[in-house]
């Protein structure tokens, strides 16, 4: 909580958010981690029922889609299985920040919080439901034996792009959806479109000479810059940018909407 | 009312207006919005033509360490509205709002509450929120579960409690550490005779070592029994502003000439 309350700049109330936010990390993780008991309780397997289904998936798609694209099971399978988990998490991540605000309404309107805190609380449960994952793509590499080498440590800046990434979509969408309220349904076809375009279930170079499909596909980059690393290659240059510029642009999107639209939350919800 | 000259307020606000635009159908669709604005050429038009209700206008008052405040009027007249603009939920569209030292807010019971959680996990959960570090509140544990009277109970899920019990829970978390502001509506009348004397008791204990409470209430007897000082609203207005017993009168004679007619 903010102990006073002096009228500063846009900005300077926008940092206080954020730092205090940050300050009060027992508190967000502690809710983050009620969001996902809560979701899962009173099942059998928890949270584990989304490892179970995302293995189904892993197994039905990469078994038919290497058939149809008449490539090696032992290549595809962890290619489709490092890239849906990836994809997951973005997906999950894009529709579920439209209820980022709106969702929190009983907290917003009871008591004051650093608006930012609500967006670590979603990104924390998200990040350790992607984590309740990864034991699919263990298995996967450890059954066809392509262990990756060194080179997973790249993994690590890589996702933190992607977390921080998430942060900055969440914040945005978040604070777009409260005061709109169809912004979520846009963005959820938007996002059935997105999984067919880019390459997840589909290897790039199947493209021919249409690379760019993929090239011009920002997603694609933020997939690959995880992916690569976890299949043993390090991600390109162009990923690297890519990432970085998507980056950049989201980063100035999102301060720019908070700063000027922070006080207003608690008026759209 | 200048906090600079005036020190010792913990509560300051100026001329603080507070106004909610109401958004229906088409302004709450990006879409309509998208569209309308592509065939009329204009963006942000509307913007300004949108209905506004004034919640508060023009609100200035500030409390010194110690004072009791009340708000009573009809309802709708903005007391909710005011409380949360003192706790920093709503921040005024003009006006100034002060405060200083830890609030705490009790507006609604069911904050913060996990009805899957045992009693002992939601005191840690709702401590958490009120801004209390995980060694604060282990260490104000025992007074809180002695002050809640709820004994073994809280090793159950709050599922099984009644809304007095939670109300019991709650006020127990919110007031284990004496806050300098403690702002409260309504919900408070619903405990039990024992509990309310005791809830008097802690709160008068608290608000003379330097608090200040802010009570929203439809009882004028207990507003008269808990508060120094008045605040009758109406229509986001302060129609009256002074001690207690003046104010209620006021508004007593108001309520009564309304209904004579």
């Amino acid at each position: 909580m903010l102990e006073q309350r002096e009228r500063g700049s846009r900005l300077d109330q926008a940092a206080t958010d954020f730092a205090s936010a940050v300050r009060l990390w027992p508190l967000w993780m502690r809710l983050g981690w009620n969001d996902i008991l809560h979701r899962y309780r009173r099942s059998t397997l928890g949270p584990f029922w989304s490892t179970a289904s995302m293995a189904v998936t892993v197994m039905a798609l990469s078994l038919v889609y290497s058939q149809i694209l008449g490539l090696p099971v032992r290549k595809f399978m962890p290619y489709v299985c490092a890239g849906l988990i990836v994809w997951n998490f973005i997906s999950a991540v894009m529709t579920d920040a439209g209820s980022l605000f709106s969702g929190s309404e009983s907290y917003i309107k009871q008591i004051r919080l650093p608006y930012t805190l609500y967006v670590c609380r979603f990104m924390f449960g998200k990040v350790m439901l992607l984590i309740h994952e990864l034991p699919i793509l263990i298995v996967v590499l450890l059954y066809f034996s392509t262990w990756p080498g060194a080179v997973v440590l790249c993994v690590i800046p890589g996702f933190a792009l992607l977390v921080v990434n998430g942060l900055l979509v969440s914040l945005t969408i978040g604070m777009i959806s409260a005061r709109f309220r169809d912004v979520p349904r846009m963005i959820a076809s938007l996002l059935q479109v997105l999984f067919l375009i880019t390459p997840i279930i589909w290897m790039p170079g199947l493209l021919g000479p249409r690379q760019f499909v993929a090239g011009y596909n920002p997603f694609f980059h933020l997939i690959e810059i995880v992916r690569a690393p976890l299949l043993g290659t390090p991600p390109t240059q162009q990923t690297i940018w890519v990432s970085l510029a998507i980056t950049a642009a989201n980063a100035l999107a999102a301060v720019m909407l908070f700063v000027r639209f922070r006080a207003r939350i608690a008026y759209w919800i | 009312m200048n906090v600079d000259a005036n020190g010792n307020a913990l509560i300051s606000l100026e001329q603080v207006k507070v106004s909610f635009p109401v958004y229906q159908g088409g302004s709450r669709s990006l879409k309509k919005r998208v569209l309308f604005h592509g065939s009329a050429g204009r963006i942000g038009r509307d913007a300004s033509d949108q209905m506004v209700v004034e919640a508060l206008q023009d609100v200035s008052f500030a409390l010194k360490v110690g004072e009791r405040l009340a708000l009573i009027g009809s309802n709708g007249a903005g007391k909710t509205t005011l409380l949360r603009a003192i706790a920093g939920i709503y921040e005024p569209t003009q006006g100034l709002v002060i405060t200083r030292g830890r609030v705490s807010p009790m507006f609604d019971i069911s904050v913060g509450i996990d009805a899957d959680l045992s009693g002992f996990d939601n005191i840690r959960l709702r401590a958490l929120l009120l801004g209390l570090s995980a060694a604060e509140i282990e260490q104000r544990l025992p007074e809180i579960v002695e002050f809640t009277e709820l004994g073994d109970y809280l090793e159950m899920p709050l599922r099984t409690y009644s809304a007095g019990m939670m109300l019991r829970l709650s006020f127990a978390v919110a007031t284990c550490f004496a806050p300098e502001i403690l702002l409260m509506d309504e919900w408070i009348l619903s405990g039990d005779a024992h509990f309310m004397s005791k809830a008097e008791t802690r709160i008068r204990n608290f608000v003379d070592r330097a608090s200040v409470m802010v009570l929203a209430s439809h009882n004028l007897d207990l507003c008269r029994r808990w508060c120094s000082l008045g605040i009758w609203l109406e229509r986001g207005n302060i129609r009256a502003f002074g001690p207690i017993d003046s104010v209620v009168q006021q508004y007593q004679a108001y309520v009564a000439a309304v209904d004579a007619r």
